[in-house]
């Protein structure tokens, strides 16, 4: 399994492990988005911290949780980054649609 | 100049070969000892032009993509992505930040992450014909690695 999920009433959060790339993205973003639609929190969690490779495609994956879950009143943020992950959503501007951490901000 | 080594790969545009293509020539990239950075860029960067090939340039079939990859005594390694799809029919305005033909998922950044992650990027492409990336990237190695 690439997605684990953890749930609690504020926060949803969605573990991501392996490669994202546009193979992978495709059965990720089904498992989280069910995960998504599912939950009522306000805050959604996504950790990056074991995604071992990434390209453009992680970007389009962030973006696409972005819009489900804005459309349901909620906030994302994207945790455990990488500084070259970081350096990549960066360039896409998605600093401005979500909160953006990378390994040293997140403790714990 | 002519390179110290050459690798040739052709493998059908199926997404499940993103993976294997890239750790490929990241593969044959080691024997210019380059830092895990340099390599992850490698990776990145080919995996953007081979993940084009696939839903751009035969979006509705399979077809073949060639990439060739040289070595050169100045530590410099060539990566080139072929393939013999569609086409583009603008290549400055592809190669825009942003720019998509597919939306969805896509987010248009493929050719702004080549070119950041590498040296130098070239595209040549014929509408109908197909598209060639020529990737370039000075491998600098650990001399050069501030920890
Ligand atoms: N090999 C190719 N054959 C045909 N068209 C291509 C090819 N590579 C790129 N393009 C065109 O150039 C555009 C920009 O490519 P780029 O990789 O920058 O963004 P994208 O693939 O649309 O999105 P992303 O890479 O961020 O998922 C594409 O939308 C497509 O129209
Ligand atoms: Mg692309």
């Amino acid at each position: 399994m690439d997605v684990k999920i953890s749930s609690s009433p504020v926060r949803l959060t969605v573990f991501l492990s392996g490669e994202l790339d546009h193979h992978s993205a495709a059965s990720m973003r089904a498992q989280t988005d069910k995960a998504i639609i599912e939950s009522t929190a306000r805050l959604i969690r996504l950790d990056f911290g074991q995604i071992t490779f990434m390209d453009s495609s992680g970007i389009g994956f962030v973006m696409g949780r972005y819009r489900l879950a804005h459309g349901k009143g909620a906030q994302v943020e994207v945790t455990n980054l990488t500084k070259k992950y970081l350096q990549i959503m960066k360039l896409a501007g998605l600093e401005k649609l979500v909160s953006l951490k990378s390994e040293q901000e997140v403790n714990k | 100049m002519k390179p110290i080594n050459e690798m040739k790969l052709k493998t059908q545009s199926k997404s499940v070969n993103e993976s294997f293509t890239r750790a490929t020539v990241a593969a044959f990239a080691v024997q210019l000892d380059p830092t895990v950075e340099e390599l992850a860029d490698i990776r990145t960067a080919v995996s953007e032009a081979v993940t084009n090939c696939i839903v751009h340039a035969y979006p509705e079939s399979v077809g073949e993509i060639y990439i060739w990859a040289g070595i050169y005594e100045n530590g410099l390694i060539r990566i080139r992505i072929r393939d013999t799809g569609c086409g583009i029919i603008n290549v400055k305005q592809a190669m825009e930040p942003l720019f998509t033909t597919l939306g969805g998922e896509r987010s248009g950044l493929g050719f702004s992450v080549m070119q950041s992650f590498t040296d130098k990027i070239k595209v040549r492409s014929v509408a109908g014909k197909g598209t060639t990336v020529t990737l370039e990237k000075y491998i600098r190695g650990r001399e050069y690695c501030d920890d």
